[in-house]
C-alpha cells in the first residue's frame, strides 16, 4: 500500500509537466502584454492537428522541431495582427478578442479535419514501460518530462542570462522606463508571444500520442492551464512550475486516496484558498487592483 | 461511374428492396403532394459532436434514398438539421422547428438530458421524436411518453449483452471487476446496471472510480488498477474519454482484459489499432456480414468516404423507418405514428438476422446487438477494420427480449 502511495506522489509530480508547458507560454504572454490569451489551448490544438499532419513525412521526431517552429511562427503573426492592437487596454477586450479566436480554430480544425477524433500513435522506440521496484511507468512519459524539463531551462537561461531576457524582464517590470532608454519592445513581445504559443505547439505534439485529438481538445485543457497561472501567481516562472507540480501531485493523491470524483474539485478548491490567502497567487507579484 | 450506379442497384435489390416497397407501395393510392418535414437536432460541436457529425450523415443518406424510391408515402422528404448543443437549446430548437419550420418529427440526438428537454416539447405538439443516439435507462422509465420511441439501445441492453458475451468467457462469475465510470447521469446509470448484472451473476467489483468528467490523464488510476489486479476492466466512460483510456492504457502496458458498457466505434477509429484493445457492445458496425448492412456501407463510402459509424447507422435507420411510419399510416401526425409503431405489424429490417419492434411498454426499439473484439495489431489490415465482430446477441436460440429486460427495473407508464 505505501508502494502504491509513493507511486502516486511521484505520478503526480510528473504529471505536472504536461500543465507547465501550457500554463508557462500562458503567464510569459500575460506578464509582458498583459493579454489573456484565451486561444492559448486552441494553438495546443494545431500543434496536435500540425504533428498528424507532418508526421507521416517527417516523422515523429521532425514533427517534434517542426511543429513548435511553426505554431510559434503562427504566434507571431497572430501576435503582430491581433494582440498589437490590445497592449495596456482593459483585459476585457483582448479576453473577448482571444475567446472569439478560440471558436474560429476550433471551427477552422473541424472544417478542415472533421469532428471526428484523430489517431496517432508513438513512435516505437518510446514504447514501453519502465520499472524503478514497483513503480511502473511509460517510456513515452518520461521521454516527454525530459523535453519538459529541458525546454523549461531552456527557456530559464533565456530569460536570465542573455540580453534578451533582461531587456524582457525589464519590460515586465516598467515598459516606460524601458521606452525611454530608447529600446523598443515591440519585437520583444513578438518573440515572446511566439515562445510561449511555440510552447503550446510542443504540448499539442507531446501529448498527441497519449490524448484524444480532436478540434475541442483545446478548450479540455486550457481550464486547467490557467488554475495553474492563477495559483503560481500571473507572471511568475517558478510560481507556475510549483503550481503545477502541486495540482499535479492533488490530482494523484486523491485517486489514490479513494475520492476520485473529487480530483477536478479539489484543484479548484486549491485555487480558491490560495487566492483567499495571497490574491496575488503563490508567487505572484503584487497585483495593486486586487490587494 | 459504374461503380457508383450497380453500388445503387445493389442497395435496392437487397436491405432498402423491402423497405422501399413498404414506403413506396401506398403512394399509388394516396397522392399527396405536401412535403414530409423531418427535423433532425444532434450536438455537432463539443464531446458528441464526433458522433453527432456521422448522426447528420446518416440521416441525410436515409432521406437521399427515401427521395429516391419515391419519397414517405408519396411525399418528398425535407429535411432540416441543427446542432442541438445542449439540453436547454435543444429545447428551444425544438420548440422552433415545430412551430416556425412547421416539422412533423423530430429525429436525432445523442445527449440523453437533450432526448428528455426534446422529447417534452414534442408531446407537447403530440409529435413524434426519435431519438438515436440518448442510452439513458431512465428515458424508458420514469422519462418516457407516448411520443418518444428510442432506435438506439439502452443502456441496460449493453450491459446484459457485454456480460452475456463475458459470461461465456468465463469472466464473470467468481472474477474479479474493476470498473472507471464517467461521474454523470449515464456513468452512474450504467454503473447501477453493471452493478445489478455483477450481483446477479456472482461477479465480485473490488473497485470503482468516479471519474470527473473533463479528466483526461489516467496514469494514477492506471496504476490503481495494476495494484489491484482485476480479471476485468470495465469502463462506463463517454465519449473521448474512452480514447484517452485506451491509449494510455496501452502506453502503461496493462493487459487485463477490457471492456465496457457504453461504446461507439469512433472511439476505437480513434485510438488506432495500436492501442485499441478489449471487447464492447455495439449496436451496429461496419462488419456486420450480411448484403442490408454491407450494401449501407457501400452507399455511405460513395457518399463520404469512410465507412459509417454505429451513430450513422442509428440515424439512417430512424430515417427509414418513419418514412415506412407515414406510409403505413397514412398520416405523420404524433398519434397516428405512434399508433402504427406500437402495433404487431410495424416490424424493422433493421440490416440484422432479426427484425426489430418497438415495444408497446417503453417504446424501446427491440433488436439484436452485437459485441465488437478488437484485432491483435498485427493482424491489422487498415485503420477501419481494426475489431472482429461477434454473431448477434442475443444468440438464435433466446428470445429477442432477454436482452432488454432491464436489470434495474422498469418504471414507464405510457
Amino acid at each position: 500500500m505505501l508502494g502504491l502511495f509513493v507511486a502516486q506522489v511521484l505520478n503526480g509530480l510528473l504529471d505536472g509537466t504536461y500543465y507547465l508547458l501550457i500554463a508557462l507560454g500562458l503567464s510569459l504572454i500575460f506578464s509582458l502584454g498583459g493579454i489573456i490569451n484565451l486561444a492559448h489551448g486552441a494553438f495546443f490544438a494545431i500543434g496536435a492537428y500540425l504533428a498528424i499532419t507532418i508526421a507521416p513525412f517527417a516523422g515523429f521526431f521532425g514533427a517534434l522541431v517542426l511543429v513548435p517552429l511553426l505554431v510559434a511562427g503562427l504566434g507571431m503573426a497572430t501576435e503582430r495582427t491581433l494582440f498589437t492592437r490590445f497592449y495596456r487596454a482593459d483585459p476585457l477586450y483582448s479576453l473577448l478578442l482571444t475567446f472569439g479566436l478560440a471558436m474560429v480554430i476550433e471551427q477552422g480544425l473541424r472544417w478542415i479535419f472533421g469532428a471526428s477524433p484523430q489517431s496517432f500513435n508513438m513512435p516505437e522506440i518510446l514504447r514501453g514501460q519502465v520499472f524503478f521496484g514497483d513503480f511502473i511507468y511509460s517510456r513515452y512519459r518520461i521521454f516527454l518530462i525530459v523535453v519538459a524539463v529541458v525546454t523549461v531551462g531552456a527557456l530559464w537561461v533565456l530569460l536570465n542570462r542573455t540580453a534578451f531576457g533582461r531587456i524582457v524582464r525589464a519590460g515586465v517590470q516598467n515598459p516606460e522606463i524601458v521606452g525611454a532608454l530608447g529600446i523598443s519592445l515591440r519585437p520583444y513581445l513578438s518573440v515572446v508571444a511566439g515562445i510561449g504559443i511555440g510552447l503550446a505547439g510542443l504540448a499539442g505534439v507531446l501529448l498527441a500520442p497519449i490524448y484524444t485529438i480532436h478540434p475541442a481538445m483545446g478548450a479540455e485543457i486550457i481550464t486547467l492551464a490557467f488554475v495553474v497561472v492563477v495559483i503560481g501567481g500571473l507572471g511568475s516562472f517558478w510560481g507556475v512550475i510549483i503550481a503545477a507540480v502541486l495540482v499535479g501531485l492533488t490530482k494523484g493523491l486523491l485517486v489514490a486516496v479513494g475520492l476520485s470524483s473529487w480530483s477536478t474539485a479539489a484543484i479548484y478548491l486549491l485555487m480558491f484558498v490560495v487566492l483567499m490567502l495571497r490574491p496575488r497567487g503563490l508567487l505572484g507579484e503584487r497585483i495593486l487592483r486586487f490587494e | 461511374m459504374t461503380t457508383t450506379n450497380s453500388t445503387r442497384r445493389g442497395f435496392l435489390r437487397t436491405g432498402a428492396a423491402g423497405l422501399a416497397l413498404g414506403v413506396a407501395a401506398p403512394t399509388y393510392l394516396r397522392a399527396q403532394s405536401a412535403p414530409l418535414k423531418i427535423g433532425h437536432l444532434t450536438p455537432t460541436t463539443g464531446f458528441l459532436g464526433p458522433l453527432g457529425e456521422y448522426a447528420q450523415m446518416g440521416i441525410k443518406l436515409a432521406v437521399q434514398h427515401i427521395n429516391d424510391n419515391g419519397g414517405a408515402g408519396g411525399r418528398q422528404v425535407e429535411l432540416i438539421m441543427e446542432d442541438s448543443v445542449n439540453p436547454q437549446t435543444a429545447s428551444t430548437k425544438a420548440e422552433r422547428m415545430f412551430e416556425r419550420d412547421r416539422v412533423d418529427m423530430i429525429v436525432g440526438e445523442i445527449s440523453s438530458a437533450s432526448c428528455l428537454t426534446i422529447s417534452q416539447v414534442a408531446a407537447r405538439y403530440k409529435k413524434c421524436f426519435v431519438n438515436t443516439g440518448g442510452n439513458s435507462d431512465s428515458l424508458r422509465g420514469k422519462d418516457c411518453n407516448r411520443y418518444m420511441f428510442h432506435v438506439e439501445t439502452q443502456n441496460s441492453m449493453y450491459v446484459n449483452a457485454e456480460g452475456q458475451f463475458f459470461d461465456g468467457k468465463g469472466l464473470v462469475d467468481g472474477k474479479n471487476w474493476y470498473t472507471m465510470t464517467a461521474d454523470y447521469a449515464f456513468g452512474h446509470d450504467l454503473l447501477a446496471a453493471a452493478k445489478a448484472f455483477l450481483d446477479a451473476n456472482g461477479g465480485n467489483l473490488i473497485g470503482d472510480e468516479l471519474v470527473p468528467t473533463d479528466a483526461t490523464d489516467f496514469s494514477s488510476y492506471l496504476l490503481k488498477i495494476r495494484q489491484a489486479e482485476p480479471d476485468v476492466v470495465a469502463l462506463n466512460l463517454a465519449g473521448t474519454q474512452i480514447t484517452n483510456f485506451l491509449k494510455q492504457y496501452g502506453e502503461f502496458g496493462l493487459d487485463f482484459t477490457l471492456g465496457g458498457f457504453g461504446f461507439d466505434t469512433v472511439s476505437a477509429w480513434a485510438a488506432g489499432a495500436r492501442n485499441f484493445r478489449g471487447t464492447w457492445p455495439n449496436v451496429w458496425n461496419h462488419l456486420v456480414p450480411n448484403d442490408a448492412s454491407q450494401a449501407f456501407v457501400r452507399a455511405f463510402v460513395d457518399a463520404y468516404g469512410k465507412p459509417p459509424e454505429n451513430q450513422a447507422w442509428g440515424d439512417y435507420n430512424a430515417g427509414l423507418i418513419m418514412a415506412r411510419a407515414v406510409a403505413e399510416a397514412g398520416d405523420a401526425g404524433g398519434d397516428a405514428l405512434a399508433d402504427y409503431l406500437e402495433s404487431p405489424e410495424a416490424q424493422f429490417d433493421l440490416m440484422k438476422t432479426r427484425k426489430g419492434y418497438f415495444r408497446p411498454s417503453d417504446h424501446q426499439l427491440i433488436q439484436e446487438i452485437y459485441a465488437i473484439t478488437a484485432l491483435p495489431a498485427d493482424e491489422v489490415q487498415n485503420k477501419w477494420d481494426i475489431f472482429t465482430t461477434s454473431d448477434p446477441l442475443p444468440g438464435p436460440d433466446q428470445p429477442l427480449e432477454t436482452l432488454a429486460t432491464s436489470v434495474t427495473g422498469g418504471t414507464c407508464s405510457l
